[in-house]
């Protein structure tokens, strides 16, 4: 042994060093001396963005010997400042874990253990099964009309995906004329979309993070900012150090309520009935900002003299049809005016609008008899007139009792503080205050913003939730302006972008609406039924041109109506949950899982995994075993016995995925910020990107179909599929899907901006939302100029649809004059001696268009509209405090009880939501009601939620140990006063029942869950979280077993926020027992086929 | 050898100056403010990546959202939750509204406060407005290793595993320490651990390997509310000072410092933190002493007993020499 010099010991160190005592410099060891931290060492930083909420907080990934070795937050970013919450801390271990999926896995059908499959041989299997099924499954006719599809395959998930690849998944399914193509956005924000959509004109958040910090007033409500997006929650933080309040209001006291000044608690379900009461206040007090309000709204608009509102029919608007629970919208709009809403169901208006535009009677006898209501139904009414595009008639001193503002001011004047303490129980003071904060905290001086999330979307009226907040922040001036709007906050990293480019059945790239079956439809005919005369509507032709150009190219000519007959039509909702029901009744053959896990984060669970059973096939790709890939084998319909793997014909492929790491894409985050990240290392074993799965699917099925001369074979063969492919596993090149979503000129050159995009063909955009993203040929994405190299917008981070507007509807931070409403507030104005609007953001306006402009007589598109309207997207240029068209259950929101509720109605005689879609089924059934009989089997409310922890149905953190310890077990959260009341046990165990499953959970007794006095009796609230399923390191029951399939008639979002259940001490039954105590608890409540299902 | 503590107490000198670190750079540390923690966890998760520290098994505690318990080997950053259902004039973590007029503050701080449904509060078959009201807090706070002045850890160890390092923090050479354990009953705060499938004391290291390369530790990076705040003690300890009394002029008077004063009992903590209640509410010992305080006093006596022993013998012996 060589020995080492007398200088390197610590003993002849300390003797003659100065660190006499031996416990500093003289001890320090070799190996503390050499340490140095592997950022420091790495070979290179690749700039990505954290794959879990919709943040969208930028990450450097540090790669040595081409493995990732540490994930950091990127301090450059203007969103996240380099910050990153537990689960974006843990995503290395996310990405780099050993034990993360790696080779396919097959199960054969009737098998009882999985094999091992070569890559290519799944790939070349799956190609074969799509063809086989769709062939066998093919309508070219649906009752009599062309619909050119199969109901045969469906595809779920696209949010935790990027933007290319649910581009391709979009794109590919729409040619195979696959009409289900779903994913997490109608799970969770589909709500949003109707919400914002139809009372602004896009269906996106309309502000973003940083300018939370401009807020006077931040009302955080169905949502858990601190704990579903910390990082996002530091802009909250912000806002209050300037001396903003913040106000929680919740069923439950959470991490967020713990930071807020004001804690609100309501029960679950009434934030209608909530938000309805300070419209009141603000009406009946006159606290509007009715200079805003006159401008900016439709505040002055007439409304048709056939209208009758709630006040009139007891909870019902005129037009409701009892025997197809549907609403006719034609007594709802304006005076002499028919609009289509800039979102929603804008097709169901084909015929009338058709009929009408071709000066034509209304001949609609016998067009396509559309099932179900919701995504469309026979459409007869019409305006009676050809011109549907005319002046609506204005009383600018709102007096009129038909004016938008009269009818408002009726419809909510009996949601009164009195009324808001029964609905909800909310103390009146505590009301009072909420109300003073947000008036005092709105002007022109002085803005308030609304926070929310899926605490608002998911119910049966979730639509109605937002649109109330956007009625709220319209009548007090704040959409528009800095430290105002409506933060929507999404939480998958993409779940924005799978909406903006659809993996949605009723949606094309760019909320172009998916066209219905209809007897005679052509390209003209679905313009002429869909686009606004007015606005940037109008110019619907162009962008439905350029897309049908972008996926059939040469083939898409003006001869063959750009190949408009390729699409696939849709009869009715192909939605997620109907998918369902056709997979129980065994249309439904093939299931593609593309990152999303039904069998947990789905209402009714046990109902997917039912479906699934009666598929011939199923593709799951995703990062680990999630349960919606191996419930034929433990799931728990087979420990109950009532699946029996072996009699189970499903056959199941399971495909790992690559995670963000190992892709190049762009994200698109909550606040329409498209964030590419880079690959940092190519996936190793089987891992793939849905780019590549998709991209490879499509290459071999077109290899297959070649030659072929069956007509429903053209939209495949002739799709536009040549995508340069790079690297050992040849992965498209996600730049050049990138440039072909935002779309080139006749020359090839990338477009710059929306505006330019034709209808003859001559330019092709596969969502014209996005155009200018790949401006200049250059990935606008990928920008990263640090946030501290620019002023506090960053408009050169990244890029934001549309256009790289930051704040939208920003010409109304000016006065309709053009001048900023106050200093304090200034944000975009209108510079007269430049002739053009400036400020710190894009203008959301025509750059020149000045305040003053008065379009000329019979002018159209954006030509038609005013130098004050702000909302350009609308297709009269107003906020919509009154929706004439677009919502389906109503043109202002109406609180009604949830689905499953024990508390009646004190406002209508009508209980729930009278057009809310229901879907009876045996494993699908309803609870009484209020004072039915039975109802107070269910006694208890049931909220569902996230915890910051875990993320939606658990695959991407019950799988990581370092996020499963933090949160090792599925619990219920419960009051000290509900655990006397039933015997529940802190840390012992509780089932809770409802009339679709039992569920077992460990008992947290807390006082955050306050137990709330309602129309004179106390109602207990239970919170589940609703991460957990039996598969993982972490385990435990699906909240979703418990939750039933009743929907949001616009968006057909789920009920999963507010239910009625049962809770009692102990561990739920085994085997068997488990069904036999759900059957039990139905005859005990007396429930039958028809419980719940009346209007 | 025992320490001299006088060394550092006295004249309040750098402790990486005193460890014979030839012009270190400044002493750093964590400011952890608690009064704007949400309680996220992020800086466990960031701290267990970046340190490779194992997973620590699955336990649910029962104890709020706490299911890490308490600072061990496996765990050097851990969240401590605590419900309080008390009175107050307002929910706390506010920070200094400069900008809220003085009327609205006013109007905030004598809100009636919300009932939750607490026992003995405000029973739910009463009007919750007619109860007097009951605020509720959920306090959160982030706990470390405090890389004290005067470590006890360090001066127990018989290896010179536990050092200090040039920038005055304290950390476990993992290439030297044979799992003795002297320092794990030694330290005032239970932070030390044995881990036990390895043998060898684990804690926090402050990141020693970052901050040689001149980067924050991971949890104060990661941290998304700047709850952890990680910079030289000097000027930390003039933010912390700032902070506390923005929040007594915000009327949030709970708010206090703990482990930022350098004459406290050892002699000042490296991580010092805003509490917003008793330390013993998060767990924390109220009145920390470095528990070798004592250790140059008794070796004084030690060997003052010595030496008259041996005077003693040595008079006892002598006449018997002349003998």
């Amino acid at each position: 042994m060589r020995g080492l010099p007398i200088g390197s010991w610590p003993v002849w160190r300390q003797l003659t060093g100065p660190d006499r005592t031996g416990r500093a410099a003289a001890v320090k060891s070799r190996h503390s001396a050499d340490l140095r931290a592997r950022t420091a060492d790495a070979d290179r930083v690749v700039k990505s963005v954290c794959p879990y909420c919709a943040v969208g907080c930028a990450q450097n990934v540090y790669v040595r010997d081409e493995q990732v070795v540490q994930i950091e937050g990127d301090p450059d970013s203007p969103v996240s400042r380099g910050r990153l919450c537990p689960k974006g801390a843990a995503s290395l271990q996310l990405t780099t874990d050993p034990r993360r999926l790696a080779k396919v896995r097959y199960r054969a059908p009737y098998a009882t253990e999985w094999q091992d499959l070569d890559l290519d041989t799944a790939m070349e299997m799956i190609a074969e099964r799509v063809i086989r099924t769709r062939r066998d499954t093919w309508q070219e006719e649906h009752e009599g009309t062309r619909v050119a599809r199969t109901m045969g395959i469906a595809s779920l998930g696209g949010a935790t995906l990027d933007n290319e690849e649910n581009y391709l998944i979009k794109k590919l399914f729409t040619a195979l004329g696959v009409v289900q193509v779903e994913n997490q956005a109608r799970v969770c924000h589909s709500s949003t979309v109707i919400g914002l959509g139809t009372s602004f004109g896009r269906g996106g958040a309309t502000t973003f993070m940083q300018d939370l910090q401009h807020a006077d007033c931040i009302v955080i409500e169905g949502s858990n900012f601190a704990e579903a997006h910390p990082v996002g929650f530091q802009w909250v933080l912000a806002a209050k150090a300037r001396g903003a309040t913040v106000i929680h209001v919740d069923p439950r006291f959470t991490r967020t309520s713990a930071l807020a000044d004001l804690y609100v608690p309501i029960r679950a379900g009434t934030d209608v009935a909530f938000l309805g009461g300070i419209i009141n206040h603000v009406l009946t007090e006159g606290k509007d900002f009715r200079e805003y309000v006159l401008a900016y709204t439709n505040a002055s608009t007439i409304v048709d003299e056939r209208f009758r509102d709630t006040e009139d029919l007891d909870g019902l608007f005129s037009g409701f049809d009892p025997e197809s629970h549907t609403y006719r919208e034609e007594s709802w709009q304006y005076e002499g005016v028919h609009l289509v809403s800039a979102t929603g169901e804008r097709d169901r208006q084909f015929e009338a609008r058709v009929a009408a535009g071709h000066g034509l009677q209304d001949d609609a006898e016998g067009a396509a008899e559309r099932n179900g209501h919701g995504a469309g139904r026979e459409e007869k009414f019409g305006s009676g007139s050809a011109a549907l595009d005319g002046q609506p008639r204005r009383d600018l001193t709102l007096s009129d009792p038909r004016c938008v503002y009269q009818i408002l001011k009726r419809h909510f004047a009996r949601y009164t503080p009195e009324m808001v303490e029964r609905v909800c129980g909310i103390p009146p003071e505590v009301f009072a205050q909420v109300c003073r904060q947000l008036v005092d905290n709105s002007g022109p001086e002085r803005t308030s913003e609304f926070v929310y999330a899926v605490g608002w979307t998911q119910h049966t009226d979730g639509s109605q939730f937002i649109r109330s907040a956007s009625i709220l922040q319209l009548l007090l001036g704040n959409i528009g302006r800095p430290g105002g709007g409506i933060q929507a906050l999404r939480g998958h990293a993409s779940i924005q972008g799978s909406t903006d480019i659809p993996t949605l059945f009723n949606l094309l790239p760019g909320y172009i609406p998916m066209p219905h079956a209809h007897k005679t439809q052509n390209l003209d005919d679905f313009i002429l039924a869909d686009a606004a005369r007015k606005g940037f509507w109008a110019n619907m032709r162009s962008y439905t041109v350029s897309l049908l150009k972008a996926w059939w190219g040469a083939t898409a000519t003006p001869e063959n109506d750009f190949c408009f007959g390729y699409l696939p039509r849709l009869t009715g909702s192909h939605s997620h949950y109907d998918t369902v029901i056709e997979q129980m009744n065994g249309a439904c053959k093939g299931y593609f899982l593309l990152g999303e896990n039904p069998a947990v984060g789905s209402s009714n669970a046990r109902m997917q995994r039912l479906g699934m059973a009666k598929l011939d096939w199923l593709v799951v790709r995703d990062l680990a075993m999630i349960e919606s890939a191996t419930w034929w084998k433990d799931g728990p319909e087979i420990a109950s016995g009532e699946l029996v793997t072996e009699r189970i014909g499903t056959e199941v492929f399971v495909l790992p995925a690559a995670a963000h790491t190992e892709k190049d894409g762009s994200f698109t985050n909550t606040n329409r910020l498209l964030q590419w990240h880079h690959q940092a290392v190519e996936p190793a074993d089987d891992r793939r990107s849905e780019l590549w799965f998709m991209y490879h699917l499509g290459r071999i099925i077109r290899q297959k179909l070649a030659g072929s001369t069956d007509p429903k074979d053209r939209p495949i063969l002739d799709l536009t599929w040549d995508y340069p492919t790079i690297g050992r596993t040849a992965e498209p090149d996600a730049e050049a899907v990138l440039a072909e979503i935002n779309g080139w000129d006749a020359d090839g050159r990338p477009l710059s901006t929306y505006t330019e995009l034709a209808d003859d063909g001559s330019t092709v955009c596969g969502c014209w939302i996005y155009c200018g993203v790949y401006q200049d040929g250059v990935n606008q994405a990928a920008r990263r100029k640090p946030a501290e190299e620019q002023h506090w917008v960053s408009p050169e981070w990244a890029w934001a649809w549309p256009a790289n507007r930051r704040l939208l509807y920003n010409r109304a931070s000016a006065r309709p004059d053009g001048q900023p409403w106050s200093e304090r507030k200034k944000y975009v104005w209108w510079d007269a001696d430049a002739g053009r609007w400036t400020g710190y953001d894009v203008p959301d306006f025509e750059p020149t268009k000045p305040p003053d402009y008065q379009p000329p007589e019979g002018a159209r598109g954006v030509a038609a509209l005013r130098g004050t309207d702000a909302f350009i997207m609308q297709a009269d240029g107003l906020g919509w405090l009154y929706a004439p068209a677009g919502v389906l259950d109503g043109p202002m929101p109406t609180h009604y009880e949830p689905q499953d509720s024990p508390v009646d109605n004190p406002l209508y005689g009508q209980q729930r939501n009278p057009s809310r879609l229901l879907r009876p089924h045996e494993q699908n059934r309803y609870h009484p009601n209020g004072s039915q009989r039975g109802a107070q089997t269910f006694p208890y409310v049931v909220t569902t939620y996230r915890l910051t922890e875990h993320f939606t149905a658990g695959g991407m953190s019950r799988f990581t140990p370092y996020l499963a310890e933090l949160q090792p077990e599925f619990f219920c959260e419960v009051s000290p006063e509900l655990a006397a009341e039933r015997g529940l046990v802190h840390c012992g165990w509780a089932t809770i029942v409802t009339a679709r499953n039992a569920i077992e959970a460990r008992v947290l007794v807390t006082e955050r869950i306050a137990p709330l006095r309602v129309d004179g009796r106390v109602v207990h609230q239970i919170g589940l979280p609703f991460h957990w399923g039996p598969n993982g390191y972490s385990r435990g029951d699906a909240a979703n077993e418990l939750t039933s399939i009743s929907l949001d008639p616009n968006s057909h979002i789920q009920e999963s926020k507010a239910f009625s259940a049962d809770i009692r001490p102990g561990r739920r039954p085994r085997g068997p027992e488990r069904v036999a105590l759900v059957r039990e608890y139905q005859r005990k409540a007396g429930i039958t086929t028809a419980t719940g299902t009346e209007v | 050898m025992a320490p001299d503590l006088r060394e550092t107490t006295a004249e309040r000198r750098d402790p990486a100056t005193v460890g014979g670190y030839a012009e270190p750079p400044e002493r750093v540390g964590f400011f952890t403010d608690t009064s704007v923690c949400i309680g996220c966890k992020a800086c466990e998760v960031a701290c267990k990546e970046w340190n490779a520290v194992p997973e620590d098994g699955l336990t649910f505690t029962g104890m709020s959202y706490d299911n890490t318990a308490q600072l061990d080997a496996n765990t050097w950053r851990h969240v401590a939750f605590v419900e309080q259902p008390r009175r107050l004039g307002r929910q706390e973590a506010q920070l200094a509204p400069t900008e809220v007029p003085v009327e609205l503050r006013r109007s905030a701080g004598g809100r009636t406060a919300v009932s939750l449904g607490m026992p003995g509060s405000a029973p739910p078959d009463g009007h919750v407005d007619t109860v007097p009201g009951m605020d509720f807090r959920w306090l959160m706070s982030s706990d470390v290793c405090k890389h004290c002045t005067h470590a006890a850890c360090l001066d127990v160890c018989p290896t010179g595993s536990l050092f200090r390092t040039e920038f005055g923090t304290v950390v476990v050479q993992e290439d030297i320490c044979n799992g003795c354990g002297y320092c794990v009953p030694a330290c005032p705060f239970g932070v030390i651990d044995k881990r036990e499938d390895d043998g060898r004391v684990w804690k926090c290291t402050l990141c020693y390997d970052r901050l040689s390369v001149g980067q924050e530790p991971a949890c104060a990076k990661s941290c998304p509310t700047d709850s952890i705040q990680f910079g030289e003690l000097s000027e930390l300890r003039a933010r912390a000072a700032a902070r506390v009394s923005d929040l007594h002029d915000a009327g949030v008077e709970s708010a206090r410092l703990y482990g930022a004063d350098p004459h406290d009992g050892v002699g000042g903590a490296g991580a010092f933190f805003l509490l917003l209640d008793e330390p013993e509410v998060y767990g924390l010992p109220p009145d920390p002493v470095v528990t070798t305080r004592d250790l140059p006093a008794m070796w004084r006596r030690a060997g003052l007993v010595a030496a008259g022993l041996l005077a003693a013998l040595v008079a006892v012996s002598l006449p018997g020499a002349r003998r």
